[in-house]
C-alpha cells in the first residue's frame, strides 16, 4: 500500500533484480562461500528478499542457503508509544543458529530500531558466530549507532518522505518508490 | 388551603366520573365534583389543563425500613419518595429491625407516618412473633392499633400448619393475609430466575417452582380455612394460572404484580447489575407476558411496587454478596404507563383501578375514588410529558434502581394528600396561586 | 479492523470470531518459546501484571504468571482468603488499592459470577478473567480452542463433546461460545442434576447417555467432577458417577484413533476418567499445559495494546 503522492521511482523491476543480484555475490565473497550461512528475513518484505538472494546464490554457488523468518515484533521498543501494535507472526528459523554466520535481510533500513529489535531476537534464539546486515535500501537517518553490510542502493531522503518497497510477492507491483508522507 | 382544580381530565373509575371536570376542596376533602365549576374567592385554583387527575395511588407493598435500618430509609424519606410518586397512602412491610409484631410497633409507624405527614403509612403486621414463623402475633391487638393487613414478608411460612393457624385466626379480623411465596428450599442460594440467563451468567438460579409450589398449598389452604388471602409479586406463569383458577372456584384471593416484573426480564441481569437482584426475580418473556395477560384479565388485581431500599455500599459488591430489592416509588407509574397506556394496552382507568381502587378495596382502606365528601388523595399527571431518571429524581434514601437514565413519558407533577399539596415538580410551570377564569 | 478492542477479557461470550481467531493467531509464535533455551522476551518490560486471586489455583495462576514473566513484566500475586471477602472487606476497596500500585493488568479469579465485570467497571487496568464461579473461564477455552487447532489443524465442523457437570463448570459455558462462534458442533453430556436449563438456546446438543454422545465425536473434553457435588444430593456417589461417566479404555477404544482427549485439569484419575485413559496417545492433556501459557501470553500482549494492522511503521 503507497499512501501519499509519488515523488520518485528510485528501483524498477529489472533494478531490484540487479541490485540483488550484486548483494548475493557480495555475501558469497565476504563469506569467502556460503557454507556456514544462513539469511535470515525480517517480517514481512524482508522475508521474500532472503528467499530470492538464497535463489540466485544457490545459482552461481550451487549451494542451497537456509533461510529463516524473524518477526521482531515482542522485541519492539516503541509497543507503549503507540496506541495500537502490530499482528505478531511466527518466527521460523529451520535450524540452531549457534555458531553460525547469520545475514539479516530486510527492505529498508531507516533509524535502525528494526534490525536493533531483530538483532535481540536473534540473541535470544541462540549464539550465533557473527550477524551481517543486508538491505536494499538504505535511505539514512539513523538513530543507533547500526550500518549495513551489503546496500542494493543508498537513498538520500529527507524526513518528509517514505521509502515504499514493493514486492510482487506481497505488492501489486514490483518497485522502490519514494513518497511524501501525507 | 383549599382548592380549586380546573380544566383537567379526571379518571375517576370508582366514582364513574371520567372526563373533563373539576374538584372543589375544601379542609381536605372533596366537596364539589362538576364539569365545570366557578371557584370561590377563597380557594386557589389550580390549572390543570392538559393533565390528568388520578385519586391518590395506593402501594399496598413498600419497605421504609423504620425501625432499624435508616440508613437505607425512613418513614419520612420513604413518604417523600411516594409522594414524588403520587401516591398517597403506602403499605409498608413489617421485616424492620425488630420486626413489627406488636401493637406498640404499629402505633409508632403510624405515628411516624403522621408526622412526616406526606402520605398515609399503613402498617402491616407481623403473621407471628419476631417473624419467626412458629407462633401467632397478636393479630387482634394490632388489628385495633391499625393493622391493616398480616404478612411474615420475606421470611415464608415453611411450616404448613403455621400457616394454616394463622389463616383460621385471621378470619377474625377481615384483613388480609398478604403472601410473599417462596419454598425456601426450592429457592436454595439463587440469584436471579434458572433459565437460560442463569445458565449463561453462571449464577445460581431460583425455578419459578418456588413460588408456585407455596401458591398451590397456600390457595388450598385458604379454601379450607376460608380466610382472605393476598399474594405479593407474582412472576410466573404457573402461579397466575393457579390464581386464576382458585378465583374461580370462589376462594377469597387477590395478587398483586410489581411495575419492574412487567417492565423487565431477566434478560437484565446480563451485566451483572445487582439493581436487577430483586426477590422474586426478574422471570424470562414467557412469564412476563404471563403477568400482563393476568393483569389485563383481572386474575392479578393490583400493581405494587415492593420499594425495597438499599445503600450503595449494599449494593455496591459482587451479585451474590447483594442484598434483593430496588426502589420503585418515583419510577412505578412511568413504568406502567410506558408498558401498558402507551402500548394501548389499557386505558388510564384500568391503570388506576390497579395501581389505586383495588389496593384501596383489599386494604379495606379510603382511597381510590375522588367522590364527594371522599379525601383529597389525588395526583396531577402530564401523561406526555418526557423526563430522563436521574439520581436528583430519587427522594428516597436509596438510590438503588436499575432504571436510571431511562427516559420516561408520562410523569406526575403534583401531588395532594388529604387536600394539602405534598409535592409538586419543581418546573411545573403553572403556578396555583395564580387566579384562572373559567373559559 | 483487526485487533481486540476492548479494555477486557470477561467472557466469550462477548468476543467475535475474529477476535478469538486473532488471539489464536497472536498465541502461535508464542507457544515457540518453548523450544527455545532462553525463555524470555522484553515485550512488556515495565508493565505490572497482578493475579488476584479469591479462590486457590495453582495451576491458571502458575500459568498467568509464567506467561507474564516470559515476557517481562513484573508478576505480583494476591491471594485473599474468600471468607476475609465474605466477612465485608469490599472487594471494590481492594481493587481500587491494587490498582493503585500500579496494575497495567489484574487478572482475577473468584468464586463468585460477576466479580470480574464489576471489578473492570471500578478499576481502569486490563481485567482478565480466570475463572469466575459458574460463569466463564475464557483462558481455559482460548487454550482449549488453541489445543484443538494445534492437533485438528481446524475447529469448524468438529463434533466437540463436552462431559460432566455443565451445571457449575464455567470452563463448559466458555468453550460452548468459543466452539459454536468457531463453527464446531457442540455436545454436553451429563447427568440431569448437573445439566443447565437453556444451552439448546446456545446452539449446544444436549445427551445424558456418554456413549452415544461418543458417537463420531473429533474432541473429548472432560471436566473436573467437584466431589462436594455428591455431598449436596446431586448424584448418588463417585462409583455411579464414573460408571455413567467416566472416560475409560473401553470408551476410548470407540472413538476414532485421530480422536483429541482433554482435560482442563487437575483430573481426579480413576473418577471422571482413569489414568490409563489420560496416558493414551490420543490425550493432549499435558500438551494443553503448555497451550496454556501461549495463549496467555498472547492474551497478556494484545490486552496491553498489540495486535492491531495500523500499528506497521515505516
Amino acid at each position: 500500500m503507497v499512501m501519499g503522492e509519488i515523488k520518485a521511482l528510485v528501483l524498477d523491476e529489472d533494478g531490484i533484480r540487479r541490485a540483488l543480484y550484486r548483494l548475493s555475490h557480495e555475501i558469497a565473497e565476504r563469506n569467502k562461500g556460503v557454507e556456514n550461512l544462513i539469511l535470515v528475513g525480517i517480517r514481512t518484505r524482508g522475508v521474500p528478499l532472503a528467499r530470492r538472494l538464497a535463489e540466485m546464490i544457490r545459482q552461481h554457488e550451487n549451494i542451497e542457503v537456509p533461510v529463516g523468518v524473524l518477526d521482531i515484533t515482542f522485541y519492539r521498543d516503541d509497543l507503549s508509544l503507540i496506541a495500537s501494535q502490530p499482528v505478531v507472526h511466527k518466527t521460523e528459523i529451520p535450524m540452531n543458529i549457534t555458531g553460525k554466520t547469520i545475514v539479516l535481510v530486510d527492505d529498508v533500513l531507516f533509524t535502525g530500531r528494526t534490525v536493533r529489535a531483530a538483532l535481540d531476537a536473534l540473541m535470544d534464539l541462540g549464539r550465533p558466530k557473527m550477524i551481517q546486515l543486508a538491505v536494499l535500501a538504505d535511505r539514512g537517518h539513523r538513530e543507533l549507532p547500526i550500518r549495513a553490510d551489503y546496500v542494493g542502493k543508498n537513498i538520500p531522503t529527507s524526513l518528509r518522505e517514505v521509502v515504499h518497497v514493493q514486492l510482487r510477492e506481497t505488492d501489486p507491483e514490483e518497485r522502490v518508490v519514494i513518497v511524501e508522507r501525507e | 388551603m383549599d382548592y380549586c382544580i380546573k380544566n383537567g381530565t379526571l379518571v375517576d373509575p370508582a366514582a364513574g366520573h371520567v372526563g373533563r371536570f373539576d374538584l372543589l376542596i375544601r379542609e381536605g376533602k372533596v366537596v364539589e365534583v362538576a364539569p365545570e365549576l366557578v371557584a370561590p374567592d377563597d380557594v386557589t385554583v389550580i390549572d390543570a389543563a392538559g393533565l390528568h387527575i388520578l385519586p391518590g395511588l395506593v402501594d399496598m407493598h413498600a419497605h421504609f425500613r423504620e425501625p432499624g435500618r435508616e440508613d437505607k430509609e425512613t418513614i419520612a424519606t420513604g413518604s417523600r419518595a411516594a409522594a414524588a410518586g403520587g401516591f398517597t397512602a403506602v403499605a409498608v412491610m413489617p421485616n424492620t429491625q425488630p420486626p413489627i409484631d406488636s401493637p406498640y410497633h404499629i402505633s409508632y409507624v403510624k405515628e411516624q407516618g403522621e408526622v412526616a405527614g406526606l402520605c398515609r403509612v399503613l402498617p402491616i403486621g407481623c403473621t407471628t412473633k419476631g417473624q419467626q414463623g412458629e407462633e401467632i402475633a397478636e393479630l387482634g391487638e394490632m388489628a385495633a392499633a391499625g393493622a391493616v393487613a398480616f404478612s411474615n414478608d420475606g421470611v415464608p411460612l415453611m411450616n404448613a400448619e403455621v400457616m394454616r393457624c394463622v389463616m383460621e385466626y385471621s378470619r377474625l379480623f377481615d384483613k388480609p393475609i398478604l403472601i410473599h411465596a417462596e419454598d425456601r428450599y426450592l429457592a436454595g442460594e439463587g440469584q436471579m430466575h434458572l433459565g437460560h440467563w442463569s445458565t449463561v451468567l453462571g449464577l445460581k438460579g431460583i425455578p419459578t417452582l418456588a413460588e408456585e409450589v407455596i401458591v398451590a398449598r397456600d390457595l388450598l389452604l385458604a379454601e379450607a380455612t376460608g380466610a382472605r388471602i393476598h399474594f405479593c409479586h407474582l412472576s410466573s406463569a404457573k402461579s397466575v394460572e393457579l390464581v386464576r383458577a382458585a378465583k374461580a372456584r370462589g376462594v377469597r384471593v387477590t395478587a398483586e404484580v410489581t411495575p419492574h416484573h412487567l417492565v423487565l426480564t431477566d434478560a437484565a441481569v446480563d451485566e451483572f447489575d445487582t439493581n436487577t437482584k430483586v426477590n422474586p426475580p426478574l422471570v424470562s418473556e414467557y412469564h412476563r407476558q404471563a403477568l400482563l395477560a393476568g393483569l389485563l384479565d383481572g386474575t392479578i388485581d393490583a400493581i405494587a411496587t415492593d420499594h425495597a431500599p438499599h445503600t450503595r455500599e449494599e449494593k455496591h459488591r459482587e451479585y451474590d454478596l447483594a442484598p434483593f430489592g430496588q426502589i420503585g416509588l418515583e419510577t412505578a407509574l412511568a413504568l406502567v404507563l410506558a408498558e401498558l397506556y402507551h402500548q394501548k394496552r389499557a386505558p388510564l382507568a384500568r391503570i388506576v383501578e390497579w395501581m389505586s381502587v383495588n389496593p384501596a378495596r383489599i386494604l379495606g382502606q379510603s382511597g381510590g375514588d375522588l367522590a364527594v365528601g371522599s379525601p383529597a388523595d389525588l395526583a396531577l399527571v402530564d401523561l406526555e410529558r418526557k423526563w430522563q431518571l436521574t439520581t436528583a429524581d430519587i427522594y428516597s434514601k436509596s438510590k438503588n434502581t436499575p432504571f436510571l437514565g431511562r427516559e420516561f413519558t408520562g410523569r406526575v407533577v403534583m401531588t395532594l394528600f388529604g387536600g394539602q399539596i405534598t409535592h409538586k415538580l419543581p418546573d411545573f410551570s403553572r403556578p396555583e396561586d395564580q387566579r384562572v377564569k373559567g373559559a | 479492523m483487526p485487533g481486540l478492542h476492548r479494555k477486557d477479557l470477561l467472557g466469550l461470550k462477548d468476543l467475535t470470531a475474529e477476535e478469538i481467531t486473532l488471539i489464536l493467531d497472536t498465541a502461535e509464535p508464542c507457544r515457540e518459546i518453548f523450544a527455545r533455551e532462553l525463555r524470555k522476551m522484553p515485550t512488556l518490560r515495565g508493565k505490572t501484571v497482578v493475579t488476584l486471586f479469591f479462590e486457590p489455583s495453582t495451576r491458571t495462576r502458575t500459568s498467568f504468571e509464567v506467561a507474564a514473566k516470559w515476557m517481562s513484566a513484573d508478576a505480583i500475586n494476591i491471594t485473599v482468603a474468600t471468607s476475609s471477602v465474605v466477612k465485608g472487606e469490599s472487594f471494590v476497596d481492594t481493587a481500587k488499592t491494587i490498582e493503585a500500585v500500579g496494575a497495567d493488568v489484574i487478572i482475577i479469579r473468584h468464586a463468585m459470577a460477576g466479580a470480574p465485570a464489576l471489578l473492570a467497571k471500578s478499576v481502569k487496568a486490563a481485567v482478565i478473567n480466570a475463572g469466575d464461579g459458574a460463569h466463564e473461564h475464557p483462558t481455559q477455552a482460548l487454550l482449549d480452542l488453541y489445543s484443538i487447532r494445534r492437533h485438528k489443524g481446524r475447529i469448524a465442523g468438529l463434533n466437540v463433546t463436552i462431559v460432566g457437570d455443565i451445571l457449575h463448570s464455567r470452563v463448559a459455558k466458555s468453550n460452548i461460545w468459543g466452539l459454536t462462534k468457531l463453527g464446531a458442533h457442540v455436545t454436553v453430556v451429563g447427568p440431569p442434576t448437573l445439566m443447565p436449563p437453556g444451552l439448546e438456546e446456545l446452539g449446544v446438543r444436549v445427551c445424558y447417555n456418554l456413549d452415544e454422545a461418543l458417537e463420531g465425536a473429533d474432541v473429548v473434553n472432560v471436566l473436573r467432577i467437584q466431589l462436594e457435588r455428591q455431598k449436596k444430593g446431586l448424584f448418588p456417589s463417585i462409583k455411579e458417577y464414573s460408571r455413567l461417566y467416566g472416560i475409560n479404555k473401553a470408551r476410548l477404544d470407540r472413538l476414532a484413533p485421530d480422536a483429541l482427549l482433554m482435560h482442563p485439569g487437575p483430573a481426579n484419575l480413576g473418577v471422571e476418567i482413569t489414568e490409563e485413559a489420560a496416558e493414551d496417545p490420543r490425550s493432549v492433556i499435558v500438551d494443553q499445559v503448555s497451550n496454556g501459557v501461549a495463549v496467555r501470553m498472547a492474551l497478556l500482549y494484545l490486552l496491553t495494546g498489540g495486535g492491531r494492522e495500523d500499528g506497521l511503521l515505516h
